[in-house]
C-alpha cells in the first residue's frame, strides 16, 4: 500500500516537473521576436556554447575516427575488403557516432555549464532582479541559450564526423596503407545524402533540443543553494546522456529499421 | 493623502509557517516609508509581495488601486517598469561591468542613444561615489560598494516606486550619510515613493515620513518618527532601544533551551 502511494507521489512529481519544464520552454520560445535585442545575445551564446566546445569535439572526433579505422582494418583485411574502410568509417560516424558522441560531449561540456550558470544566477537573485526590472528572464537568459544550443550542436556533429573521417584516413591510408583512391571513391558512392547525412543531422537536431532543454530547465528549476546547483548539474549530464541514448535507439529504428 | 500601495488584510505563509497574519498597511505616494523589524520576520518577503514575486495566501495588495496578485504576467511586467527594487544581496549581473549593470535598465526600456546613457550612468555612479569604479566587474567590488552600485542601478530609470532592502547595511558613516541624503533628495526632487527596509534606527528617524514596525506576524507599531519615539508600546520601545529582553523575541521560534540542551 505504502509502495503504491510512493509510486503515485513519484509519478506526480515527475509530471509536475514535466509541466514546469514545458512552461519554461514555452515561456522562452513563444513570444514576439525582438531580433535587434536577441540575435546579438544568441550569437554570444553560440560562441560560449558552440565555439568553446570545438576543441573537445575536434580532438574526440579525430581519435574516434582513428580507432575506428584501426578496428575496422583488422576485421576487413581478413576478407580482403579493406577497400571498404572508407564507407565503414563514414557511415558509422554520420549515422551514429557523430550525433551521439557529440551530444554526450555537449551535455558534459556545455549542458552542465548552462545549468550551473543559470542556477547560480537564480541563487544570487539575478533572475529575480531581472523580473523586477520587467525583463523576462525566460526570454533574456533562457531563450538565447536554447537557440544557441540548437544551432551549435548539429554543426558540431558535422564537424565531428568530418574530422573523424580525416582521422580514419590518417590511420587507414597513411599508416596501414589502404588505397587512398578507394577510401574516398567508395565512400562517395556509398554514402547517400538523404539516407545518411540528413538523417544524422535530424538526429543531432533532436539531441540538441533535448540536451539544451534539460540543461536550461535544470538550471532554472534548481534549488538555489550550492547543493541544489551541484545536484542539478549532475542531473543534467545524467538525464541528457540517458535521453540521447534512448532517443538514438528510437530514431535509428524509425530511420533505418526494416 | 493618496496611497500608492495598499495592503489589505493580507496573510502569507511559507509552508506551514505563517509569516504575515492578516496585516494591513498603506504606503503614501511621494513619501518615504520605513519598514523595521527583527531579522527573519519577513521584511524582504514583504517587498517581494509588493513586487508581485510572491503571492499572498489571502487578502489583497494594490498598486494605484489595481490588485497585484490579480494581474496577468504581462500586466505585472508593465507595472514593474514603474517600480524598482534594491535587493538585499545587490544582485548585480556578474557577467557585466558596473557601468553596463547600471546602463542595463536604460538599454532595455528606453530608446536613448548610447551617448545619453553614458551621461546618465556616470551621473548615477557619481551620486553613489563609484564613478571611478565604472569599469570594474562586480566580483572586484567590496560588499558595501556592490550595494551602492546596485542602488545606482535601481534608481537608473527614476521609477515611481523604489523598494530598498537594507540600503545602509555595510556602509561606513560617510557613505551612509551620502546615501541617506540621496534617498531623501530623490524623494523631494522627483517626488518618488520610497520604501526602505532597514535596521538603522537613527537613520530611519531622519529620513522616514512614516514608519511601520513588524514583529510576530503583525504590525506592532506605526506612525511618524515623532509618534514612534513617543510611543508607549513596550514592544516599540524595546525595538528602538535594542534590548534583548522584552516582549519582542530575539530567537527564532524553538523549544526552550533547557529542554533542548538537557534532552529532557
Ligand atoms: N525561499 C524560502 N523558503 C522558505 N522559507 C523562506 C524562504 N525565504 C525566506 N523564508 C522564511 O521567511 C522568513 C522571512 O524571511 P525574510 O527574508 O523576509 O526576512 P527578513 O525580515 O528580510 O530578514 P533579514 O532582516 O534578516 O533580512 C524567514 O524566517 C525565513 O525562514
Ligand atoms: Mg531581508
Amino acid at each position: 500500500m505504502e509502495w503504491f502511494a510512493r509510486l503515485g507521489a513519484g509519478t506526480l512529481d515527475k509530471l509536475s516537473a514535466f509541466g514546469r519544464a514545458t512552461f519554461v520552454l514555452l515561456g522562452a520560445v513563444v513570444a514576439k521576436p525582438r531580433p535587434l535585442k536577441h540575435i546579438p545575445l544568441t550569437i554570444k551564446q553560440i560562441y560560449v556554447v558552440g565555439v568553446q566546445s570545438l576543441s573537445i569535439i575536434i580532438v574526440s572526433g579525430l581519435f574516434i575516427g582513428m580507432v575506428m579505422a584501426l578496428q575496422g582494418y583488422t576485421i576487413l583485411v581478413d576478407y580482403g575488403a579493406e577497400g571498404s574502410l572508407g564507407p565503414m568509417v563514414a557511415l558509422s560516424l554520420l549515422r551514429e557516432l557523430g550525433p551521439v558522441v557529440t551530444a554526450l560531449l555537449f551535455a558534459g561540456r556545455a549542458g552542465s555549464a548552462l545549468t550551473a550558470e543559470i542556477g547560480l544566477m537564480k541563487a544570487t537573485e539575478q533572475l529575480s532582479s531581472l523580473e523586477m526590472m520587467a525583463v523576462d528572464p525566460l526570454r533574456r537568459i533562457v531563450a538565447p541559450r536554447l537557440w544557441a544550443g540548437m544551432i551549435s550542436m548539429p554543426l558540431l556533429a558535422l564537424i565531428f564526423s568530418a574530422v573523424g573521417i580525416l582521422g580514419g584516413h590518417l590511420v587507414g591510408v597513411d599508416w596501414l596503407g589502404v588505397d587512398a583512391g578507394s577510401y574516398w571513391s567508395i565512400m562517395q558512392s556509398t554514402v547517400e545524402w538523404n539516407e545518411d547525412v540528413l538523417n544524422g543531422v535530424i538526429k543531432s537536431i533532436v539531441f540538441a533540443f533535448v540536451c539544451t532543454w534539460i540543461a536550461i530547465f535544470k538550471g532554472y528549476d534548481a534549488v538555489p543553494t550550492s547543493e541544489g546547483i551541484s545536484l542539478a548539474t549532475t542531473q543534467t549530464v545524467v538525464y541528457s546522456s540517458l535521453a540521447v541514448l534512448g532517443l538514438d535507439f528510437v530514431l535509428t529504428a524509425l530511420m533505418f529499421g526494416i | 493623502m493618496e496611497n500608492l500601495i495598499e495592503i489589505e488584510s493580507m496573510t502569507f505563509k511559507r509552508g506551514q509557517r505563517v509569516i504575515y497574519d492578516n496585516i494591513s498597511l498603506q504606503i503614501a505616494k511621494g513619501k518615504t516609508t520605513a519598514i523595521m523589524g527583527p531579522s527573519g520576520i519577513g521584511k524582504t518577503t514583504l517587498l517581494k509581495l509588493i513586487g508581485g514575486q510572491l503571492r499572498p495566501e489571502s487578502g489583497d495588495i494594490r498598486f494605484r488601486g489595481e490588485s497585484i496578485p490579480g494581474m496577468t504576467r504581462n500586466r505585472l511586467f508593465t507595472v514593474r517598469r514603474q517600480m524598482s527594487m534594491l535587493f538585499q544581496s545587490g544582485a548585480l549581473f556578474t557577467d557585466m561591468t558596473v557601468f553596463d549593470n547600471i546602463a542595463f535598465p536604460l538599454r532595455e526600456h528606453t530608446r536613448l542613444s548610447e551617448k545619453i546613457i553614458r551621461i546618465m550612468v556616470l551621473m548615477k555612479l557619481q551620486a553613489v561615489g563609484l564613478r571611478g569604479a565604472a569599469d570594474l566587474m562586480p566580483s572586484e567590488l567590496s560588499g558595501g560598494m556592490a550595494r551602492r552600485a546596485a542602488l545606482a542601478r535601481s534608481i537608473a530609470l527614476d521609477p515611481e516606486l523604489i523598494l530598498y532592502d537594507e540600503p545602509f547595511a555595510g556602509q561606513d558613516p560617510i557613505s551612509m550619510g551620502v546615501l541617506v541624503k540621496l534617498i531623501k533628495e530623490l524623494n523631494d526632487a522627483l517626488n518618488l515613493t520610497s520604501v526602505v527596509v532597514t535596521h538603522d534606527v537613527t537613520e530611519v528617524l531622519t529620513i522616514a515620513d512614516y514608519i511601520y514596525i513588524l514583529a510576530e506576524q503583525k504590525i506592532i507599531g506605526s506612525g511618524t518618527p515623532e509618534q514612534i519615539k513617543q510611543s508607549d508600546s513596550p514592544l516599540v520601545q524595546q525595538f528602538l532601544r535594542g534590548e534583548a529582553d522584552g516582549p519582542v523575541p530575539f530567537h527564532f521560534p524553538a523549544q526552550s533551551i533547557e529542554h533542548e540542551l538537557l534532552g529532557a
